[in-house]
């Protein structure tokens, strides 16, 4: 008898979902304790679609091919002295600011994948959270693999994760991952499955590699073609658990909508980031911020939510102040880090005359009317040996933790303040979106570790400002302060035959 | 003779990341070391957990051991993911090809309907099994505390789905892909009263909160008892009695556990010989799982191999305690 052929929908059927079993022994709700107390209903696992049915055989398979090429790209660029065919040195400042920000934001997803890959209940669904688990760890480990040759050559990488815990920026992707998995299961599949894996992905990790790719950064772009695969299946698995949730009961649709609010608008305030990176750091511009968001997200996310319509799921509102804030968003944070950055591990600039003609041409409404002056300005003091630091701590927002610099949209010129009381004390936020998350959740939100009142309640060091540069290992002089002049600056001038 | 091609060297500022360097010194670090160490977050933590409010997100107290260093746990295979899943590629390679040299030559045709039904009803339950090991090793990875060993954890993990399908695998070689062997191996995981103990202590696990405790009743107690009753007892049983072609289809389950147990054993050297607080509290555990095992595998060590079988498994447990310093 020659054995039937199976395709892979039976395949996968008797190998992955024909595993679980009903329990007689031990109450089911005590192994998946988690399940119910967010309010989402789930009848029936059995219709869980599984978004891609790969066996651990194959995927023991694929990665290795891709590790083994991965590395090999790696080794030959730390063997060929790749950090120097960069476009800049001021290049390495945005992979810094990756290395410390995003990247850590990879193990937190390990971490929280492997948390719903155990506590959901439905083994189609378990399974898919598990390889992205470990696709997670996967891209944590390859980050560090890849920046360790930049680390041997450049400051500002050698205490990526001391910083991580600590530096006051770096608040803002560590507060996002750990809003995740703090929340239950269901909510962290829809906070970074689907919000921040599907709709965002496309505006987070897609313009480091693009801005990597567009700057000679072979080990950086190397490593994002390499997880290109795997984010695709990720986002995949976000789709699919959206859907999956939405069609099990009517009951999760305002549970998810209000996620979907809450998430997006997390998601969004941590591509501040991205945004001037784009506009700011990158030698070699790949498209602005703008354009950036109006194509991934005004086009696809546009047609995404069309398709999630009938479910009775709707854009957030806020969508009208995103639109605005796009042509405000880069400039308004790269001169936060440009003021504060004797604070922070990468160096910052002001933009050259071309640069800002760039800056001119790709947002004509905003940046001479309103940015323009101030570089000219700041470029006319720097060239008089004064260069512009603020000394001063900011106030931040308790949701986002960026400092409350962002304006308001109906006045660019007048910074937005929010508030709520909550239990006799007084909360600060920088828009609507972020008090309206506070207030859904006051009792989570009051937990929020912010940098700025912990430096004043004496719980990052003590003492004065080189108190905290110590705590937070931060030698002044290196990683930090304006470029020009930096040793990064000194060592690749030294590199090129620069006088 | 050897050439030498002549590259332009630049001398670096720093060997490698600084918490590395605190670690073991100022000098290159291996790919393992920069992979691994310090990679959990461990300060200032935002929000307390809905699912565990009197915690932190990452908590050392989620288990009662206490480590100074959880770094300590690091992994004698020195796996990160790029070795981990290259070295699961070659042995999933090795496997494919026992598994289509087996259908190949119709091996399947040559083993006996008493053998057959015995593998049905006792060896391709194991799937289910399987299932409770994976949720045992992921609930380590989501909850312990360090990569060194949260990172082994997964690993673990995974590799049990891999078994899973494996044993799945064995079902559809003897059953021609139809998949009825594995219902009637469902049947048996279910009702048969061979299996109930097992189950019963599966399901049990799944309920643990510490998720040491659950690596102990999983990965030391359970694994060394079902490893040495299926991967050398019955192994030996299958070369006596004409069943030898199944050999190759269990060969990856067989090196699987090897591999691993270095790896646990490592882990449970290094926890008991941190202080007698550990000690006695990996030895509280392994008095309570134990006698849940010895129930649980009674009617299904005797089925399978007769009644010494268990005992014999037993002593091997006992050997493993004795050899990480652990006396029963």
């Amino acid at each position: 008898m020659s054995p039937k052929k199976l395709n892979l929908k039976d395949k996968y059927k008797l190998l992955t979902r024909d595993l679980d079993w009903e329990f007689s022994y031990e109450d089911r709700k005590e192994a998946f304790p988690y399940e119910e107390f967010e309010g989402i209903k789930i009848t029936d696992w059995d219709k869980w679609e599984d978004p891609f049915r790969l066996t651990m055989e194959s995927y023991w398979k694929y990665q290795a091919e891709k590790e083994k090429k991965l590395y090999a790209i790696y080794d030959a660029f730390a063997q060929n002295n790749g950090q120097t065919n960069v476009t800049d040195a001021r290049y390495v400042n945005a992979i810094k600011l990756f290395l410390t920000g995003v990247s850590p934001g990879e193990h937190a997803a390990h971490l929280g994948f492997a948390f719903t890959g155990r506590q959901m209940g439905g083994i189609g669904a378990r399974v898919a959270a598990q390889m992205q688990s470990i696709d997670e760890l996967r891209h944590i480990q390859t980050q560090i693999h890849a920046m360790s040759h930049y680390n041997k050559f450049f400051d500002g990488f050698d205490e990526f994760n001391h910083m991580h815990d600590r530096l006051w920026y770096l608040s803002v992707p560590k507060s996002f991952f750990e809003d995740a998995r703090t929340a239950g299961p269901f909510e962290f599949m829809i906070a970074i499955g689907f919000s921040f894996e599907y709709v965002l992905t496309n505006l987070l990790f897609v313009p480091f590699m693009s801005g990597a790719a567009y700057n000679g950064d072979m080990a950086t772009v190397t490593f994002g073609f390499s997880a290109q695969s795997d984010e695709a299946r990720h986002m995949t698995l976000g789709l699919e658990i959206i859907k999956f949730i939405l069609e099990q009961h009517e009951d999760n649709l305002p549970i998810v909508q209000k996620w979907l609010d809450k998430w997006l608008w997390r998601g969004y305030r941590l591509l501040t980031l991205v945004a001037m990176m784009m506009d700011y750091m990158l030698p070699q511009k790949v498209m602005s911020w703008q354009e950036a968001w109006e194509l991934y997200f005004e086009d696809a996310g546009g047609s995404l939510f069309k398709d999630l319509e009938r479910y009775g799921i709707k854009m957030p509102d806020y969508t009208e102040t995103i639109k605005q804030e796009k042509e405000h968003l880069s400039h308004q944070a790269w001169w936060i880090f440009y003021q504060y950055t004797h604070a922070a591990a990468f160096h910052t600039w002001t933009p050259t005359a071309e640069e800002m003609d760039w800056l001119s041409e790709k947002y004509p409404d905003t940046f001479d009317k309103y940015y323009r002056p101030r570089w000219e300005l700041a470029a006319e003091m720097e060239a008089k040996g004064e260069r512009f630091y603020t000394t001063g701590l900011p106030q931040l927002c308790q949701t986002c933790q960026i400092p409350m610099a962002f304006t308001e949209m109906s006045d660019p010129t007048q910074v937005s303040y929010r508030e709520s009381i909550y239990n006799d004390e007084r909360f600060h936020f920088c828009s609507d979106p972020c008090k309206s998350i506070f207030d859904n959740e006051p009792e989570k939100y009051v937990h929020a570790w912010l940098p700025v009142h912990q430096i004043l309640q004496g719980n990052c060091g003590g003492g004065g400002l080189d108190k905290v540069m110590e705590y937070y290992h931060l030698d002044d002089g290196v990683a930090n302060l304006e470029f020009e002049g930096s040793p990064d600056a000194e060592r690749w001038k030294e590199w090129k035959g620069v006088a | 003779m050897t050439i030498e091609i002549k590259t332009s060297t630049m001398k670096p500022i720093r060997n490698t990341y600084a918490h590395i360097e605190r670690r073991f010194g100022d000098k290159p670090a291996t790919r393992y070391q920069e992979a691994t160490y310090d990679v959990h977050s461990t300060h200032n933590f935002h929000y307390k957990p809905l699912w565990d409010q009197d915690r932190e997100i990452n908590d050392p107290a989620r288990t009662a051991v206490v480590m100074g260093d959880w770094y300590d746990l690091k992994d004698p295979r020195q796996f990160y993911y790029g070795p981990y899943v290259q070295n699961r590629s070659k042995m999933q390679e090795t496997a494919e090809g026992n598994f289509k040299f087996f259908e190949k030559r119709g091996l399947g045709d040559s083993i006996d309907s008493s053998l057959r039904e015995k593998i049905i009803q006792l060896v391709i339950p194991m799937r289910h099994a399987e299932v409770a090991a994976n949720l045992n090793n992921m609930y380590g990875t989501a909850h312990g505390t360090g990569t060194a060993v949260t990172q082994a954890l997964i690993f673990e993990a995974m590799d049990r789905f891999g078994n899973a399908q494996y044993f799945s695998k064995i079902g559809l070689a003897l059953d021609g892909n139809t998949g009825d062997s594995l219902a009637t191996a469902k049947e048996h995981w279910m009702s048969n009263p061979a299996w109930q103990g097992v189950r019963a202590y599966c399901e049990k696990t799944l309920t643990i909160k510490d998720w040491f405790e659950a690596f102990i009743a999983q990965d030391i107690v359970l694994d060394t008892l079902i490893n040495d009753l299926y991967y050398r007892q019955f192994d030996e049983w299958l070369t006596q009695n004409n069943g030898r072609d199944l050999l190759l289809l269990m060969e990856f389950m067989q090196d699987r556990a090897k591999d691993s147990q270095r790896w646990s054993d490592s882990v449970l050297k290094v926890v008991v010989t941190e202080s007698e607080h550990n000690s006695n509290q990996v030895l509280a555990w392994i008095s309570t799982w134990r006698i849940r095992a010895q129930e649980a595998l009674e009617p299904l060590a005797s089925a399978l191999l007769g009644d010494k079988a268990l005992a014999d498994a037993f002593a091997v447990l006992e050997k493993r305690l004795t050899k990480v310093g652990l006396n029963c």
